[in-house]
């Protein structure tokens, strides 16, 4: 015998209630501390391993969007992964540059790319020139302009991102301070 | 080949080993064959009074008139009196060492810089020894 009855309704197929799903929590990305904006960064994986760039601010993905400047080395407008950079303790002061139209969608790849898969596996294997979009040209002249003038304010700084890192055999990297 | 550097009262030494290491102090007294009691003054150097082996100093050129066991307010005095400091610090040890501390904190920019300093400098040479004809 039961301690309660049977309640005389019950539906007719078991449905179990909704598990309470909690929203998720979206936090900032967590960057280095040594990590800033305008902070002159050494790139050691990729197509520019061994660059400094400067660092322009942490994207909501987590990447690092970065800029040669372009004109110094060659670097474009580019997100990095904090995971393959040095942080030097070279700070370049970039409160004139306004990179605040620039998100994660803005480099998020065009799907017109994927048309005549046919025609493109027949023609061979010919490296395709890379087309640079206007915007981003436009873009990265409006950056750099700022950029560069930072830059030109330090003695030597422009030379300094124009050079390349590179190890002798004489370095001790777990030594150096950057 | 006769010793210049004596372990005695008013010594200055280096202590090259443990948590004072890169510090100058005095020695005040000897304990034994091993070991003897050291005193930085404190407000100079930064050296407790301590018993300390020699295994861990490197004696200077530079003493201290004390008398044994002398007090860190005479001691301070006996510093200032001899100038120890500022004779220390124009000694080439004392040069080398601080050469030592830069470089090893150089940041990537400064050793940059040095870089590029070295280059100019060894073009000025090379240029120099060009026109002497060598």
């Amino acid at each position: 015998m039961t301690a309660t009855k049977t309640p005389r309704y019950y539906p007719a197929e078991d449905i179990k209630p909704a598990k309470a799903t909690y929203r998720v929590k979206q936090n900032p990305p967590r960057i280095r501390k040594s990590i800033t904006p305008g902070t002159v960064l050494i790139l050691l994986a990729g197509r520019f391993r061994g660059k400094r760039v400067v660092c322009l601010k942490a994207l909501e993905s987590g990447l690092l969007l970065v800029s040669g400047p372009y004109k110094i080395n060659g670097v474009p407008l580019r997100r990095v992964n904090q995971a393959y950079v040095i942080a030097t303790s070279t700070k370049v002061d970039i409160k004139g540059v306004d990179v605040s139209s620039i998100t994660d969608e803005y480099f998020a790849r065009s799907k017109e790319a994927a048309k005549d898969g046919e025609e493109e596996f027949f023609q061979g294997d010919a490296p395709k020139p890379a087309v640079v979009s206007d915007q981003r040209k436009a873009d990265q002249k409006k950056v750099d302009d700022a950029l560069l003038k930072a830059v030109a304010a330090v003695p030597m700084l422009e030379a300094y991102l124009a050079a390349q890192f590179t190890l002798s055999s004489s370095d001790k990297p777990h030594l150096m301070k950057f | 080949m006769v010793f210049k550097r004596y372990v005695e009262v008013g010594r200055v030494v280096l202590i090259n080993y443990g948590p004072d290491a890169g510090k100058l102090a005095t020695i005040i007294d000897i304990v034994d064959q091993n070991k003897c009691l050291v005193d930085g003054p404190l407000e100079v150097t930064g050296v407790p009074r301590q018993v300390i082996p020699y295994s861990r100093i490197a004696l200077t050129d530079l003493t201290v008139k004390i008398q044994r066991n002398a007090r860190q307010k005479t001691l301070k005095k006996a510093w200032e009196e001899a100038d120890a400091m500022a004779k220390w610090e124009s000694s080439s040890w004392a040069k080398k060492l601080a050469a030592k501390k830069k470089r090893a904190s150089l940041s990537d920019f400064d050793r940059f810089k040095v870089m590029v300093a070295k280059k100019q400098k060894a073009e000025i040479i090379a240029k120099k020894m060009a026109e002497l004809g060598a």
